[in-house]
């Protein structure tokens, strides 16, 4: 199935040691199609940036990986979608545990209107991953420290998470999906709106991350791609163009369309 | 000529205006639009509005100043002994209008009230006639001014747009100033009231019978004006009707907009809000005919003792009542409530259920806290159903199943009886309302003030 729609294809799509797949994947919104025939691996503990022209499909594909077009009505899908080589849209999977082990981080800070201490115990609380009042302490400590917001905001954890600026927001919104111990990290265009100071914090963040879980991120910033990326797939018209590693696809792209959206002189 | 056909003639002088002011900018413009400031149609409509505006205004200050003016001139004809005992005086000018309207063959009085009262046809009769000449001349006078303003750099577009503001103002000024005036009507007879009756006895007595005697002659009780147990019956009854209508409507609501599918709610949705349409006194014989009857017979059935008029009725139909007016608010109040929440909620593996409790519902608490608020303030103020349903016993209980009397249906029956009209009887259904007014005034303001904070978050 896989080596069918390879030959279409202008890069290798597959990993070693893939973390999740996607193969042949479409993807419609009622009548329109936004994917088409997707065929892409997921290394694990690495970042797979995903970048290409607005309304390309790298965001819908995203939400793919983790079953968020499930909430949007009239989405369909066809082909298949792995995580540890197990179908996602099997019948059988739960597809709340399944976001437990996919966390997800959104384009606009959205924290809940809660305290920053229950923003990030969240995630905890309703998986039932703690026994005691310590032990969500300490989940909360370390994704907070994990989340290198932790200094900033040790003395006021019970004030409200909507105070705090838009970046501490997004590392918070990061905090919250590292609680719940997540294999995979999706993250779409989590610095779009951010500064360049907060930016650089994520990206730092993100690379930090790197060792212990799985990222996707999607971006609209082909530097920042470069910057926090080992992979990087490029979509164009739903379509995967081409997808290798950072440094090659930077700078020694195969197809056309991929060196023209880099250099600059369309998207 | 009368009113109808005096504005009708405005109406048609405004027409022609329209027409001459039209007819003048196309001639100054010489065949191209372009010439001219404005548009054609904006000259006719600045004619029309300056001939028909200074008319209408002549008018309503005519109204305000004829009533006082003529009456200013008949009194000052009458003896001196009339004028000075204002009793007199106030019956004199009544025979007097009387038969200027014809309708005096039957008074037997002075030769000086018939004389008066002929007097005072006459003027009407002038006076009809000189508002008609006023005010058409005010139109024409009007037209013919602007009709000499046009010219091919006159800013109609712009005049006719402050011409509209005020004509804006002027509607939304009545519209506050009727309320105004409500509110002072009911405030001067509630004071009135008050002289009668002391305001700390009314506001905190314990008993209500505002039976008193009708002549002074009449051997009757002297009447108690204690409003707490209306009060009491009052609050009974919202309490019930909001523990129908706030669970129901509140989780219907979540239904609609969250887990139900597009098709069903397009057809469930409208079918809910039908309920908000049913006239109130229909929910009131149903309450009276068919809930309370059947709440008495399985009362009795349970061995309970519940009287045919109870509260437990009334309220629980206000609530069904009351339940589309909840569920509408809180939907909109949840449905405001960012994609984003429900989505991060979701990525974090969240179910439905979980992320309505733990994020959309918290979110969205001060809107539904001010819905509830805002169908209390309705609940209060519902008449029709306790009307025919509650019953006119002023009992102070907390029993649902006895006999409760609401403030609304005290007013009622206090107005609808045979008292004179400055007796306290009458005068306290003004207080009640006075009292009634600020209760859901300040339960509407404090509703609002908590909606608004909500929208300002999220918007």
């Amino acid at each position: 199935m896989a080596a069918v729609s390879q030959s279409a294809m202008t890069a290798e799509p597959s990993v070693e040691k893939p973390k999740m797949t996607a193969r042949n994947l479409d993807l419609f919104y009622s009548d329109n199609q936004a994917l088409y025939e997707v065929n892409l691996d997921i290394a694990e503990q690495q970042v797979t940036a995903l970048i290409g022209p607005s309304g390309c499909g790298k965001s819908t594909f995203l939400r793919c990986l983790n079953r968020m077009n499930d909430t949007i009505d009239g989405v369909t899908l066809k082909g298949e979608v792995t995580l540890d080589g197990r179908d996602i849209y099997d019948k059988r999977i739960d597809v709340v545990q399944l976001r437990a082990r996919i966390g997800m981080v959104f384009q606009k800070p959205n924290p809940f209107p809660k305290t920053i201490y229950d923003n990030v115990a969240y995630g905890p609380r309703i998986h039932g991953l703690v026994n005691s009042r310590d032990e969500l302490d300490e989940i909360v400590m370390t994704s907070l420290e994990r989340a290198g917001l932790l200094k900033e905001v040790k003395d006021r954890l019970q004030s409200p998470a909507t105070g705090l600026s838009g970046g501490q927001q997004q590392r918070l919104c990061i905090a919250r999906a590292v609680a719940v111990s997540p294999e995979v990290i999706l993250m779409d265009e989590p610095c779009s709106a951010l500064d360049p100071i907060a930016t650089a914090k994520v990206e730092e963040l993100i690379d930090e991350l790197r060792s212990n879980y799985t990222i996707v991120i999607v971006t609209h910033s082909m530097q920042q791609a470069a910057r926090v990326s080992q992979r990087t797939a490029f979509f164009h018209l739903g379509k995967l163009v081409e997808v290798g590693e950072t440094d090659q696809i930077f700078t020694n792209p195969k197809d056309e369309r991929t060196k023209g959206y880099i250099t600059g002189r369309f998207g | 000529m009368s009113l109808s056909f005096l504005l009708l003639a405005v109406a048609a002088l405004c027409a022609l205006s329209f027409y001459f002011g039209r007819q003048r900018a196309v001639a100054l413009s010489g065949g191209r639009h372009s010439n001219l400031h404005s548009l054609p149609v904006h000259y006719g409509a600045y004619t029309a509005a300056w001939c028909g505006l200074p008319a209408l205004f002549l008018l309503l200050i005519w109204y305000c100043f004829q009533g006082s003016v003529i009456e200013a001139l008949i009194v000052s004809d009458l003896p001196q002994e009339i004028v000075s005992d204002s009793g007199r005086l106030s019956l004199a000018l009544n025979s007097i209008s009387l038969i200027a309207d014809g309708n005096g063959q039957h008074l037997t009085v002075e030769p000086e009230i018939v004389d008066a009262g002929r007097r005072l046809a006459n003027i009407q009769t002038i006076a009809n006639a000189a508002l008609v000449v006023v005010m058409l001349s005010g139109a024409v006078l009007g037209l013919s001014l602007s009709y000499r303003k046009i010219t091919a750099d006159m800013r109609a577009r712009n005049n006719i747009e402050r011409i509209a503001r005020y004509v804006m103002i002027a509607c939304s000024a009545i519209a506050i100033l009727s309320t105004v005036g409500i509110v002072f009507s009911l405030l001067f007879e509630a004071l009135h009231f008050f002289t009668k009756i002391n305001p700390l006895e009314f506001l905190f007595g314990l008993e209500w019978s505002p039976q008193t005697a009708i002549r002074a002659d009449q051997v009757a009780s002297e009447g108690a004006f204690g409003a707490i147990p209306l009060f009491v019956g009052t609050l009974l009854i919202t309490l019930i009707a909001m523990c129908v209508a706030v669970p129901i409507g509140l989780f219907s609501a979540i239904y609609m907009g969250e887990y139900a599918s597009p098709k069903f709610r397009a057809v469930a949705k409208p079918a809910l809000e039908i309920l908000a349409g049913v006239p109130t006194v229909v929910y009131g014989f149903f309450a009276a005919l068919t809930v309370a009857p059947f709440l008495r017979d399985n009362g009795a059935i349970l061995g309970l003792d519940v009287s045919s008029e109870s509260a437990l009725a009334a309220g629980l139909v206000m609530g069904v009542m009351i339940i589309p007016f909840v569920s509408s608010l809180s939907d909109d109040v949840m449905s405001q409530v960012p994609k984003s929440l429900r989505d991060g909620s979701y990525g974090l593996g969240a179910t439905k259920s979980e992320t309505i409790r733990n994020v959309i519902f918290p979110a969205a608490l001060p809107g539904i806290v001010g819905a509830v608020l805002l169908a209390v303030s309705r609940a209060i103020g519902e008449t029709m159903i306790v009307v025919m349903a509650a019953g006119l016993a002023a009992n102070m209980t907390a029993n649902p199943l006895q006999a409760v009397t609401t403030v609304t249906v005290q007013i009622v029956t206090l107005l609808v009886g045979d008292q004179e009209f400055d007796s306290a009887k009458t005068l306290s259904a003004f207080a009640l309302g006075l009292v009634l007014f600020l209760v859901t005034l300040g339960l509407n303001v404090f509703a609002l003030k908590v909606v608004q904070k909500y929208r300002e978050k999220y918007d």
